[in-house]
């Protein structure tokens, strides 16, 4: 394995809280893991768990009060690593006098391409994130979608290998994320590294080689999505229909509930084809039969029930 | 050497210019202008003086004006509005970022003092029918204001660091009255008895930016040449003040957790 | 809202607004009128500060002053006009003005002349005037013509002849002075006051000044002078008439019959002239000049 693409060893903040700010908070505490070059990385945790915060010291946009982390083998002092860089905040501000295009060109022209190079690019990335129509509206004009289409496209014009991103679905309708999820896969093609926090888990589930997860401030794990849950089949599930007349086999009654015209059982696996059997003897129409895994939304709840005490919510503060 | 300052510059500028605030201002002179040509006619005999008294006043009463206003907000907006997240993710440094805001500025300032100036130009030629050479020393006057401006400016961009616009506000104004005052006040600590109110004012006479080195409104009103020992001799002042306090503000900037 | 509530709110704006601003008119007037009272004292107290004027107006000094001057000017025009008598704040106001701009030679010109004159072309203070004028010399000791508003003081309103020839002198001393000003020293050394300086002098100032009052009253003072030179000579020619017919003319009419006037001559006022119970020439008692020159005769 070459450089990782990340490196984060025990990056600590603290925050000067209070009106004479004597007490502080820890908003991290210890971060330490690693991205792989090429991976497509998940940084889960609720909200006021410090991902925004993390984002922001890899960023350079705050100092870390003790620990270090290197992008590409760089350290996040270096500016000059940044031309390796991009990223797309949360909740996108930008200059909302300009258009889309001259926002494009304004932040192309931080990275030394020629002329023609940068309009070509300009055109390019409004095409690929669908802004090609209104390109020559100012910002002000744009819905949110609009928006965090802009911050990609300008995260990404500059062809960064590391592509940081913060709540990229965040506030969007299906269309939007969808979009953003094809986005990311075609990075992922392109065979760069993308980081991106979030607290929606089903995107995550689909979208990872990797998560990891932060709560409080503090890392619980890092692993595959499937790791971090640790697969536990919890049972069958079959959905079923009775034709009229018939009714639900007395011995699996009390685990069967209507759901809508249907009916659903669960079994554990060792039952299935018992209680299959039993339906068909009933006369019972099979609609499906599904596996049910834990999701990382259950793992979540189990882990954010567990901790006792509760971070801020600092970024809430910041909605 | 990166172009960096020169773009944010001119995007900078490119705010103020779609930001109407600025063209309000521009009328607002226009008709001080339009103004002086009347006052003109009641002060017969003093015409030319009047509206260079006036013309020059307003320009550098209206550019103050902006200077401080816009200039407090020059960096602490983009710190509220988190539009400098997505910028200094980019390979940009946090001084070559707050050149480029405070060149925009002034840019600005200097475009708009410049259509001020050719204002009361066009007032001058409506009462004498004539520009003579005389009037070159108006462009003199002007340029110190705008050395003027240049300070207040990075005055403000100085407080924009660390402040919000209204404290901002108050503390450039409130230098910018002090540094008027400079020498009254090194006058007023030379009469006392005490060695330390004197030691105390004159510290402060030459540590406060001295803006009445810049004031020649009434001399060039009259007519009177300005020597070029001054003009240099303000510039540097300006330049030197302004890059004492640049490098402050980069300091601040270069060092404060965002947001 | 519902929609009736929300028109319900346009027609109490409508109806209201122009009720509620035309019920503060007689409310202004009666404030205005309040605050007019205590606007002359304030007024009083403002002006007594030029010094502290100049370093309040923060670099602006300069326009400040035109701005005072044009005060100055409204209220002595306004004072003129209305031909009252009270010129108190003239002296201030001409004192912020100066201190404001210590270069505004009109100002002194102004003052000078203003201050000097009997109520009710001006304030009757001749010494304010020289406070005035003398204030400028020390402030711009280059300035030839001050030294001539000074001296036209003393040798005009106060007649104080050795004061003036001696302000000239000093004034012809100074770079840049005109000739005339050690010729004026010289002459009015030797034979004091006569009409040929004071009519030079006044013509001088009608000539030199674009003001339209000061020009008005420099005019008026030379139409006095030429009154009084229509009045000697019409007293040659009476001398002259007596001789040759042994007797004194009955009218003005007389003269012209014998020959020594072509017609009878119109003062300035456009009256002819008259002879008086003693047989003297004057001006006719309807004619304008009348109380002028009755008002600035002993003047030379």
């Amino acid at each position: 394995m070459g450089t990782p693409a990340i490196e984060i060893e025990g990056l600590t903040k603290d925050y000067a809280v209070g009106f004479w700010r004597k007490r502080t908070r820890r908003a991290l505490d210890g971060l330490t893991f690693q991205v792989r070059e090429g991976e497509v990385f998940g940084f889960l945790g609720p909200n006021g768990a410090g991902k925004t915060t993390t984002l922001k010291l890899l960023m350079g946009l705050i100092f870390p009060t003790s620990g270090t982390a290197r992008i590409r083998g760089r350290s996040i002092d270096d500016v000059e690593m940044h031309r390796e860089i991009g990223f797309l905040p949360e909740q996108p501000y930008f200059y909302d006098y300009l258009t889309a295009r001259e926002l494009l060109d304004y932040s192309a022209r931080f990275f030394r391409f020629t002329e023609a190079d940068r309009r070509e690019r300009v055109t390019r990335f409004l095409e690929r994130v669908g802004l090609s129509a209104a390109a020559d509206v100012q910002l002000r004009r744009f819905s949110k979608g609009m928006l965090q289409r802009v911050g990609i496209a300008q995260a990404i014009l500059h062809d960064p290998q590391v592509i940081f991103l913060d709540e990229p679905t965040s506030g969007l309708d299906p269309v939007g994320r969808r979009e953003v999820r094809d986005i990311i896969l075609d990075l992922q093609r392109q065979g760069r590294t993308v980081f991106f926090s979030t607290h929606i888990l089903p995107d995550a589930e689909v979208l990872c080689d990797r998560v990891a997860v932060l709560v409080g401030g503090k890392l619980q794990g890092v692993g595959t999505p499937q790791e971090i849950v640790s697969i536990e089949v919890q049972g069958m599930e079959i959905l079923f229909e009775l034709p009229a007349g018939r009714s639900v086999p007395g011995a699996l009654a009390g685990r069967v509930t209507p759901s809508g015209v249907a009916y659903r059982l669960e079994v554990p696996e060792a039952e299935l084809y018992d209680a299959i059997t039993q339906l068909r003897a009933a006369e019972a129409r099979i609609l499906s039969v599904t596996q049910l895994k834990p999701t990382l939304e259950d793992y979540f709840f189990r882990l954010v029930g567990r901790e006792t005490a509760p971070s801020y919510a600092v970024e809430v503060a910041n909605k | 050497m990166s172009s960096v300052p020169l773009f944010v510059a001119v995007n900078t500028f490119r705010e103020s210019v779609r930001d109407r605030v600025l063209y309000n201002l521009i009328f607002f002179a226009l008709l001080m202008m339009a103004a002086a040509v009347l006052v003109g006619q009641i002060s017969i005999g003093i015409e030319r003086l009047v509206i260079i008294n006036l013309g020059l006043s307003a320009i550098s009463l209206l550019g103050l004006v902006m200077s401080v206003f816009i200039g407090v907000g020059l960096v602490y907006k983009e710190i509220e509005k988190r539009t400098l997240y997505s910028i200094l993710a980019k390979p940009v440094r946090r001084w070559e970022f707050l050149a480029g805001k405070y060149l925009g500025l002034l840019l600005t300032l200097a475009i708009n003092t410049a259509l001020m100036t050719l204002g009361l130009f066009l007032a001058l030629l409506y009462v004498d029918r004539a520009i003579g050479r005389a009037d070159a020393h108006i462009l003199l006057a002007v340029y110190f204001i705008l050395l003027e401006f240049a300070l207040v400016t990075a005055l403000a961009l100085f407080f924009s660091c660390f402040s919000t616009p209204i404290l901002s506000t108050l503390y450039t104004l409130g230098l910018y009255v002090a540094g008027m005052f400079a020498s009254d006040l090194r006058d007023a600590g030379a009469l006392s008895s005490s060695g330390a109110v004197k030691a105390v004012t004159s510290v402060l006479y030459y540590a406060l930016p001295n803006f009445s080195n810049f004031n020649v409104i009434g001399a060039t009103a009259h007519g009177d040449p300005i020597p070029i020992s001054l003009v240099w001799q303000n510039t540097a002042y300006a330049a030197i003040y302004i890059l004492a306090l640049l490098l402050a503000a980069s300091a601040v900037f270069s060092n404060r957790n965002l947001k | 809202m519902v929609a009736s509530a929300r028109s319900k709110q346009i027609w109490l704006a409508t109806l209201g607004v122009p009720l509620l601003l035309l019920s503060l008119y007689p409310l202004q007037q009666s404030i205005a009128e309040k605050k007019e009272s205590i606007a002359e004292q304030q007024q009083e107290l403002l002006l007594r500060s030029g010094k502290l004027l100049k370093k309040l107006s923060l670099g602006y000094d300069s326009l400040l002053a035109d701005i005072y001057w044009t005060r100055t000017v409204q209220y002595n025009g306004g004072i003129l006009e209305r031909g009252e008598s009270d010129f108190s704040l003239l002296a201030p106001l001409l004192d912020v003005t100066t201190d404001l701009d210590p270069r505004l030679d009109v100002a002194y010109q102004y003052g000078a002349i203003f201050l000097s004159e009997k109520v009710p072309a001006g304030a009757g203070r001749p010494d304010q005037a020289t406070a005035l004028v003398r204030k400028g010399i020390a402030l711009n000791p280059t300035n030839w013509r001050l030294y001539y508003n000074l001296g036209f003081v003393y040798y005009w309103y106060l007649r104080d002849y050795k004061q003036a020839s001696q302000t000239f002198w000093e004034g012809s001393k100074v770079p840049g002075a005109l000739p005339w000003m050690g010729a004026m020293a010289a002459h009015i050394a030797e034979t004091g006051g006569s009409r040929d300086t004071s009519r030079f002098m006044w013509s001088q100032i009608y000539e030199s000044t674009q003001d339209v009052t000061v020009r008005a009253n420099a005019l008026a003072h030379l139409q006095v002078l030429r009154t009084q030179d229509d009045l000697d000579l019409l007293k040659t020619f009476i001398e002259t008439y007596k001789k040759r017919t042994g007797h004194a003319p009955t009218s003005v009419q007389d003269l012209a019959n014998a020959g020594l006037l072509l017609s009878v001559p119109q003062d300035p006022g456009g009256y002819v002239y008259v002879l008086d119970a003693n047989g003297e020439p004057a001006v006719d008692p309807q004619s304008p000049m009348a109380e002028r020159v009755r008002d600035w005769s002993g003047r030379k």
